[in-house]
């Protein structure tokens, strides 16, 4: 399966990119219902709270799988997740607030669903910039430590859906109940799992 | 009057009434004696005299206002119930009366609606999420509708309650409201000149996602209060809860007056998106104004109130 890791990079790529064309083309067609402002809001941060799901969906999956390949496609989904969000961003703040910045700041003060989406973008900034290969080598542990951060972005996120929703929070409880089972295969895993060839590697030296 | 009047009169008078008139009489709308009263033209109020101070701003598209809508009965989207609401059968249709008066007992609509003088009125919603629209509604006061009923002088509120029945509305089987939707006002709320029982929009029938065959429209509180889809009127001596203030009381209250000083816990009230039509994308947001704009018309019965405790 990962044999061709370029052609399925490439596939996921444009896959991930069907969010936007979507938009773009229900734009022309004008079908971006009544309050597009409102619609284009919810599609870029929802598809971003997918992204961020297919993100820490990767690891589980070479657990579960054993094909240590989709790590390859984690920086990719990492970097979707972090594109819908800074679309997000800036449609709240340039189109529907027609870059009120006292609005803005206001927003981000007083209303705790905007003050925790505006924390999980700026904790991804920066991961988002040292997502490179020149920065992983140059931060070593740093990286990961840094990267780490991830955790709490979905925390935010999932809090950021519960809190705007107006009464039926099914919908965002999913996706947290997702972004939970991602992390419980992680943990049992660390503490129930076989070790990964790299760790046996270490014991027998 | 302080409005801002960018919409011209001439843009929904004469051939719209014109055509209003006969879709609902088509529709057996103005039924009975009305009808009876001469030729159908005869019929068209004088230019609606009511009608033009409250002709305001830019009319928001038919499309936009029947398709994008709030009404949970038919799906917690917005465009699920212009998609669903077909379920629903509004003919015929019957009212419960009750409470503290002297009219009690079922009433057919239609019957009821021969009663009163039907007016189409150009209103302002503006919807608790911060979005607004501008629709011509076609209705009848609600005063007139009190003083048919004729209730007792212990009778402070008026009290509205949506159909139950799950069968015709599907969303009624999940449980985002404890059904059915219940929503009041207070007596001088309720006799209010801008109060109207409407049972049409852009010249023809409500639609069933709007919230046919009768619906509540009060244009300075928040949309919630426009109750649809009504089968219950009662006349009570307590403020009745509802039933937003019953899902979520620190963020919904019985009054729910347009107020853009009032902030919703979780997001601003003091501007709103107002939805024209077609598409804007670039279409920020407009400040949103006390009582919706109608504070001429409706301040006085809030005078001495306490208008961000009672929210």
């Amino acid at each position: 399966m990962f044999k061709y890791i370029k052609t399925l990079k490439t596939l996921v790529f444009l896959l991930c990119l069907v969010p936007l064309g979507s938009m773009i083309y229900d734009g022309f067609q004008q079908n971006l219902t009544a309050d597009p402002i409102d619609e284009l809001l919810h599609r870029t941060g929802i598809w971003s709270l997918r992204m961020l799901l297919f993100t820490l969906a990767m690891t589980p999956m070479k657990i579960i799988i054993k094909q240590a390949g989709f790590i390859r496609l984690r920086r990719m989904f990492g970097l979707f997740t972090f594109f819908y969000a800074t679309l997000h961003l800036v449609i709240y703040a340039w189109l529907d607030l027609g870059l009120a910045w006292v609005h803005l700041w206001e927003d981000i003060v007083k209303r705790p669903y905007i003050t925790v989406g505006m924390m999980a973008w700026l904790l991804m900034l920066p991961m988002a910039i040292t997502s490179n290969r020149f920065m992983i080598r140059k931060m070593g542990k740093k990286w990961k430590r840094l990267h780490q951060s991830i955790y709490l972005v979905i925390a935010l996120g999932c809090l950021h859906f519960i809190w705007l929703v107006k009464s039926d929070i099914t919908e965002p409880l999913i996706y947290t109940g997702i972004g939970l089972t991602l992390l419980l295969i992680r943990i049992i895993h660390h503490f129930y799992g076989q070790r990964t060839v790299n760790q046996r590697k270490f014991q027998t030296r | 009057m302080k409005f801002k009047n960018t919409h011209k009169d001439h843009e929904v008078t004469d051939e719209k009434i014109y055509q209003s008139r006969r879709q609902l009489i088509k529709a057996g709308i103005i039924g009975g004696a009305s009808v009876i009263s001469g030729s159908s033209l005869a019929l068209t109020l004088p230019k609606h005299k009511n009608n033009s101070k409250f002709v305001l701003d830019e009319l928001t598209t038919e499309k936009d206002a029947t398709t994008y809508n709030n009404f949970y009965e038919f799906g917690l989207s917005k465009s699920a119930p212009s998609k669903n609401a077909d379920s629903m059968k509004t003919e015929p249709w019957t009212i419960q009366i009750g409470g503290l008066c002297e009219k009690q007992g079922k009433v057919d609509l239609e019957k009821l609606i021969s009663n009163f003088q039907l007016e189409e009125r150009v209103y302002r919603m503006r919807c608790v999420e911060a979005w607004s629209m501008v629709i011509p509604w076609m209705g009848f006061k609600l005063a007139d509708l009190v003083k048919y009923c004729q209730p007792s002088n212990a009778a402070k509120y008026v009290y509205f309650e949506t159909l139950y029945d799950p069968k015709q509305m599907p969303g009624q089987n999940g449980r985002s409201i404890p059904w059915p939707y219940r929503e009041g006002l207070r007596m001088d709320e309720a006799m209010n000149e801008l109060t109207l029982m409407t049972v049409g929009m852009y010249g023809k029938k409500l639609p069933n996602q709007n919230g046919a065959p009768l619906r509540l429209i009060v244009p300075w509180k928040y949309g919630f209060k426009g109750i649809k889809s009504i089968v219950k009127i009662n006349f009570l001596d307590k403020q009745p809860i509802n039933s937003w203030q019953a899902i979520a009381p620190q963020e919904y209250g019985f009054y729910a007056n347009v107020n853009p000083k009032v902030d919703h816990p979780r997001w601003s009230q003091a501007t709103e998106r107002r939805i024209t039509g077609g598409f804007s994308l670039f279409n920020s947001r407009i400040k949103t104004q006390m009582f919706n704009g109608y504070g001429d018309y409706v301040a006085d019965m809030y005078k001495g109130m306490d208008l961000a405790k009672f929210y």
